[in-house]
């Protein structure tokens, strides 16, 4: 696969470089005799820099904006605040020296990326910036190493790593040094993990072995219609499958985002996506060390929620929608939703309760009755463990009428991929706040974040049915071929279909009016921000991959 | 007691005006004797309202007041209303149609039964004037708290309550009394009365079966027409014809009549802005009204009150022209949607009168004890788009609701509140709102205010075209018909047109908006590692996009004033700034304002209520603004015409045919999947084009259901 992988990499590469060759007269076209001592070495230092500053050149520049696509200094200036940007690196030139790359004119300071440092709102982000102007943004050992600089520097300060992707893939004149270069950023990309949050925007192409960055992150984002990320493109997969597939529809954002889940969230274009960035960069803690963020919060942490009293339907059976639970209960109706396209029998996102930042978890009624299955558990498993690693709170709201039954999801090993987000909860050890608006049956109620799996505090509305099954289910096998099988049910909805059953076992804390929920929860965070739990000394964990 | 009351009524009518308008708990503390006139006689120990809503709402108020306990009936998705929460007790009637719940009597009945009721209150609609219903409480000896029978059947035909009237001496529309035959007929009868004529149905209401004539040819049309329609929408083809009466005014006259024969007028309201006949803003009094023609139009109610020994609220609708000439239309018996205006300058609870003449107690006041104090406006709220024909119904749950309740003189009437579904079985009506005044400017200032206050989120409201309508000079001046709204707005409303002074206000308010919310999201509380060599920013140059212009704007703060530059103007904006309220309130070089900010997202997209009217702005840095040129241009892509299942189950119901209407967010089928019913509903307002599932169906994931056009 990995040769099939660069083999559309390189058909991509060779290419761009073609068009490097005709198109291409080198920035830096002074004459080249620099031996007038300190003057001109003030001179070429400027010189360098003012190359740096238009990466490929005007007329690339002008191709990139024709693409719709933003070069990538504006992207970062974009990102961050206004003159906050420290670039690093920016006179590192690749080192080739063969297929005549070590001409001058094939030489750019800086060469394919833009890295360096910056704030967002404030606070400290290390960013890297695909160059497309250059060599179509492949990665080349120089680049490569330039991106590690500044992850290694990320990990010793902890500070967040966002990656802004946009390349050809690699950088073929350089061989092996490039597939070097992607290992090195692979390792960083792994030993990162867990230690400061790792964001990928992809902004352009990301193919072959370069799409494994952005797997490797803790986020990928994408942008509509000018982004795609794949494995082999649209040529090979015709070749090797004979599959007729367009670039969109093998990686375009929709399909990462609904169908492959392999990308968070997509936007609209460059400048949709880099101010969304900033939004939800500021839900994130800085790293594993740091706390969640508190910002300033001008929604009264004891507000009443009158509309929760009557949102969940008298009919069990019928729908209502989750996420009008979540915006009225957060701060503002300020929802950052991550995945919203793909399994969305569960929902998960970023909010604020009382100004600190907390992760929300919610199976979804209103789309499969918002029973688990193997997507939405791994969506769910995900989100969980990125919020335990980054002391992010965890609140979960439950209506789950179970596991979703058939030979689709045995096949598909429900059972491995429900483990996950059993596993997930369980070994969560930040706050975890859990609210049963309706329905907790069988394993998915034990699965979703229960008193059994370390929850903090667990409340039930007086909706709640913690239950083995629904009545109907239970007394078909209960009063086995037994008549008055209707009583039975009646019974059975009498003693289990509310809250008590749990209640009287301590499984739940209390039984809450809904509309006092936003006032529980944010006092209940203020208590458990002391929170200490450890997990037994391992050196990994196994999770069920 | 009673003589009491009407020694003090003198003194207590102002008082009385705050009562309604404001919260009871504070008039009753300083008031005391303002209870004390609800409680001093011994009526009912138990009402049933038979109706829902607000008006459910409105009588339990006034029962609560007199100490009479009250119970509703719901219908079965009503079962979490207010009205039904604010009751002693509950009794669900049935299903969701209202044929099947506030419309059926058998269930109804046995409510009365079951809870020992001793009256009934109609409300407006439903049964409010079914004789039939009226009939059956009077066989079980319970109190209809209403008129007779003898009167609801006579006022109830328009053919007989026309005759009625005549004898009574009450103006009448020239026109033929009595049913047409054919349309020969028709055109003798149109050309002696003399064109334009109104062919309408004996039976009809709500313009249903009517026709205007200009010609002999279009009265046979329209007496084809007409007579078709009311058949299929009364069951009843009798036609009546009558002189049409071009650019009238709709001023009605509350009466008030007890069972011993007394009937007092209580002025008059002018409901004349309506569209498709049907109300929207009321106000009394009238300005167009002398006390002349005002005691004519009463004495002449009166009159034709006391001719169907009439007793109980009753409403004489009369035809004004624009030489006061006026004319009798009908007579709605029962309590109206708009009688809180009446209420409001005059100090009586029409409710509690109502109450009393039902069991047998002698009107309170003569006729000269009936004052005009002040001016009150009713503005009718509803869950419509009123940017298609002035109000096409939506639907939807009210995510955020929050009455103007913080101003005084505001009285809202409603039966929803935060959290409520406005469903496709009942009427839309959100809630009525009421404003009172000194002066008619008073209270249409304060309804200005009330309407810029009203948070409702969640449905579409038909706020921009009350907004737009209590300030239209034509309104002010008191030039209205009721043909206001199509003259005045030809082309379909369209919202509010921005001024240039207004389009820099909205401007500089989305600016400060914004540049506040930058400010805030830098504000991390005990985060020891937020920048401390930053500099705080003290200015922006932004670009603001609205309505396809794009401006530039300089905007520097100082403390929580922002000073917003634009072409060479300067705008003073200052605001708490608190970004959680959804009411966004500023002062704009001096002037207050309340605007609302719907929504605010990362990409710089603001949506702001202003004057009624929600305006999209988008506002980015300079930066992002010089860089936007760049981005493509995309055309939505429309996915909202095809249905599919969103997962395997079986089809439990189909509610649309093709060629049906359906409203954005109807419900369109429900699929059962996991023993829950999901909901599918429409994308958008549009007609269906084919269906392609049916109930008991199985059907799977991505499946069409069915298409729109």
């Amino acid at each position: 696969m990995a040769m099939a992988a660069l083999a559309a990499v390189r058909r991509c590469r060779v290419l761009l470089h073609g068009a490097v060759k005709s198109s291409f007269r080198g920035s830096p076209s002074q004459p080249r005799s620099y031996s007038a001592g300190r003057l001109s070495v003030q001179e070429r230092i400027e010189r360098k820099r003012q190359a740096a500053l238009v990466g490929g050149g005007q007329k690339r520049i002008d191709a990139q904006h024709g693409r719709g696509k933003l070069t990538a200094r504006e992207r970062v200036a974009l990102l961050l605040d206004p003159d906050s940007f420290v670039e690093y690196d920016a006179f590192v030139e690749h080192r080739c020296s063969d297929f005549g790359m070590e001409a001058d004119h094939n030489k750019f300071p800086g060469d394919s990326v833009v890295t360096g440092q910056g704030r967002i709102n404030g606070r400290l982000v290390y960013v890297f910036s695909q160059d497309f102007t250059v060599f179509g943004g492949s990665l080349s050992g120089a680049h490569a190493q330039k991106i590690c600089k500044i992850m290694d520097q990320a990990m010793l300060v902890g500070a967040p790593v966002i990656g802004l992707n946009d390349s050809g893939g690699a950088r073929i004149q350089e061989g092996v040094e490039s597939l070097a270069g992607y290992a090195d950023i692979f390792l960083r990309n792994v030993m990162a993990s867990g230690v400061v949050p790792q964001i990928s925007l992809i902004m352009g192409p990301c193919a072959g072995g370069a799409v494994y960055s952005p797997a490797l992150t803790d986020f990928t984002f994408m942008v509509k219609d000018t982004s795609y990320l794949f494995i082999t493109g649209p040529d090979v997969v015709k070749s090797v499958t004979n599959e007729d597939v367009t670039q969109e529809e093998l990686g375009g954002a929709k399909t990462h985002t609904a169908v492959s889940g392999v990308a968070h969230k997509a936007f609209e274009n460059d400048i949709d996506a880099l101010l969304n960035l900033r939004e939800f960069f500021n839900f994130l803690p800085l790293s594993n060390k740091d706390p969640s963020p508190v910002t300033e919060c001008h929604d009264p942490s004891d507000r009443l929620v009158p509309g929760l009293d009557t949102l969940v339907p008298l009919e069990s059976t019928k729908a209502y929608d989750m996420l009008d639970v979540i915006h009225s209960i957060v701060d503002e109706r300020d929802f950052f939703e991550i995945m919203p396209n793909y399994a969305k029998n569960i929902v998960v996102g970023f909010a604020r309760m009382n100004g600190r930042t907390v992760g929300i978890v919610g199976n979804q009624p209103k789309v499969a009755s918002g029973c688990l299955d193997i997507n939405s558990s791994v969506k769910g498993a995900r989100f969980v463990r990125f919020c335990d690693a980054f002391n992010v709170p965890i609140i979960t709201f439950v209506d789950v009428p179970g596991f979703l039954p058939g030979t689709a999801q045995e096949y598909g090993g429900i059972i491995r991929h429900g483990a996950k987000l059993l596993y997930a909860f369980a070994e969560a050890t930040v706050p975890k706040i859990t609210i049963i608006t309706r329905k907790a049956y069988g394993g998915a109620y034990d699965v979703m974040s229960s008193k059994h799996l370390r929850g903090d505090v667990n409340y039930a509305w007086p909706s709640a049915e913690v239950a083995v099954m629904g009545a109907k289910g239970a007394v078909q096998i209960i009063f086995r071929g037994k008549n008055n099988q209707a009583d039975a049910e009646a019974e059975y909805v009498e003693k289990f279909a509310n809250p008590f059953p749990a209640a009287v076992r301590g499984f739940v804390d209390d039984i809450v009016v809904p509309s006092t929920t936003r006032r529980r929860i944010c006092r209940d965070l203020e208590v458990l921000a002391t929170k200490k739990q450890t997990n037994p000394w391992k050196k990994h964990a196994n999770v069920p991959l | 007691n009673g003589s009491k009351w009407d020694l003090n009524l003198g003194l207590l009518v102002h008082r009385r005006v705050c009562y309604l308008l404001g919260s009871c708990h504070v008039v009753t503390t300083v008031f005391p004797s303002a209870l004390f006139s609800f409680l001093s006689v011994q009526t009912f120990d138990k009402i049933l309202i038979a109706n829902r809503g607000e008006i459910a709402c409105r009588v339990m108020k006034t029962c609560k007041k007199m100490g009479i306990k009250t119970v509703a009936v719901h219908s079965d998705v009503d079962a979490n209303a207010v009205h039904v929460k604010m009751a002693d007790e509950a009794v669900c009637v049935g299903p969701a149609p209202t044929s099947k719940s506030y419309l059926n009597m058998d269930a109804i009945m046995n409510a009365i039964r079951q809870t020992g009721a001793q009256a009934v209150h109609p409300g407006y609609g439903f049964l409010s004037e079914n004789k039939e219903f009226a009939k059956r409480l009077a066989a079980e000896g319970v109190s209809f708290i209403g008129p007779d029978t003898h009167a609801i059947q006579a006022m109830g035909d328009k053919i007989e309550s026309k005759l009625i009237a005549k004898a009574a001496k009450v103006n009448t529309i020239p026109g033929f009394d009595g049913v047409v035959k054919d349309a020969d007929e028709a055109v003798r009868i149109a050309n002696e009365i003399g064109y334009p004529v109104m062919i309408k149905a004996s039976a009809g209401g709500g313009g249903k079966g009517m026709r205007i004539a200009w010609n002999d040819e279009e009265t046979r049309e329209g007496f084809r027409f007409s007579s078709q329609e009311a058949a299929s929408s009364f069951g009843d083809d009798r036609l009546l014809i009558e002189k049409f009466i071009d650019n009238p005014r709709h001023i009605e006259i509350q009466v008030l009549a007890d069972k011993h024969g007394n009937a007092l007028w209580l002025n008059e309201r002018e409901c004349s802005i309506q569209r498709r006949n049907q109300k929207v803003v009321e106000e009394a009094p009238s300005t167009f009204l002398d006390p002349e023609t005002r005691r004519a139009m009463g004495e002449q109610a009166v009159s034709l009150a006391k001719a169907v020994n009439y007793s109980s609220a009753g409403t004489v609708e009369f035809l004004v022209d624009s030489r006061k000439n006026f004319y009798f239309l009908e007579m709605n018996t029962r309590l109206q949607v708009e009688h809180p205006i009446t209420e409001c300058i005059t100090g009586l609870d029409l409710v509690q009168q109502m109450i009393r003449i039902a069991k047998g107690f002698p009107l309170q006041h003569t006729q000269a004890e009936i004052p005009i104090n002040g001016w009150a406006i009713e503005s009718r709220v509803y869950a419509e788009d009123p940017y298609k024909s002035f109000g096409l119904p939506s639907i939807g749950r009210l995510s955020q609701y929050q009455e103007p309740l913080n101003l005084h003189n505001v009285r809202v009437d409603s039966g929803i509140e935060e959290g409520s579904d406005i469903s496709i079985y009942y009427d839309p009506m959100i809630s009525k709102l009421v404003t009172y005044g000194a002066t008619r400017a008073e209270a249409l200032k304060k309804m200005e205010d009330a309407l810029d206050n009203y948070v409702i989120r969640g449905v579409t409201h038909n706020i921009p075209l009350l907004r737009e309508i209590i300030v239209h000079p034509r309104f002010i001046s008191g030039d209205i018909s009721t043909k206001f709204l199509p003259e005045v707005y030809p082309e379909g409303f369209k919202g509010h047109q921005l001024t240039a002074t207004g389009r820099k206000e909205l401007l500089a308010t989305a600016a400060s908006l914004f540049v506040a919310a930058q400010l805030r999201a830098q504000k991390f509380l005990g985060d020891l590692r937020v920048s401390n060599t930053q500099q705080e920013r003290r200015s922006w140059e932004l670009c603001v996009e609205l309505e396809k212009g794009v401006h530039m704007l300089g905007v520097s703060r100082s403390g929580a004033t922002y000073t917003v530059e634009i072409d060479g103007d300067k705008l003073e904006v200052s605001s708490d700034w608190n970004l959680a309220s959804p009411l966004l309130t500023v002062t704009l070089n001096g002037i207050h304002r309340t605007l609302q900010c719907l929504s605010r997202n990362a990409a710089g997209e603001i949506s702001l209520q202003y004057l009624g009217t929600t305006f999209k702005l988008r506002v980015l840095s300079k930066l992002a603004a010089a860089l936007s040129v760049h981005m493509p241009e995309k055309v939505p892509e429309d996915t909202s015409s095809i249905l599919r299942s969103p997962m395997p189950g079986t089809v439990v119901a189909v509610s649309v045919k093709a060629g049906d209407t359906v409203a954005e967010g109807q419900e369109i089928c429900v699929i059962e999947a996991m023993k829950m019913q999901n909901s599918m509903t429409a994308a958008k307002t549009a007609k269906v084009r084919s269906v392609h599932c049916k109930p008991g169906e199985t059907v799977g994931e991505g499946d069409l259901l069915v298409e729109l056009e």
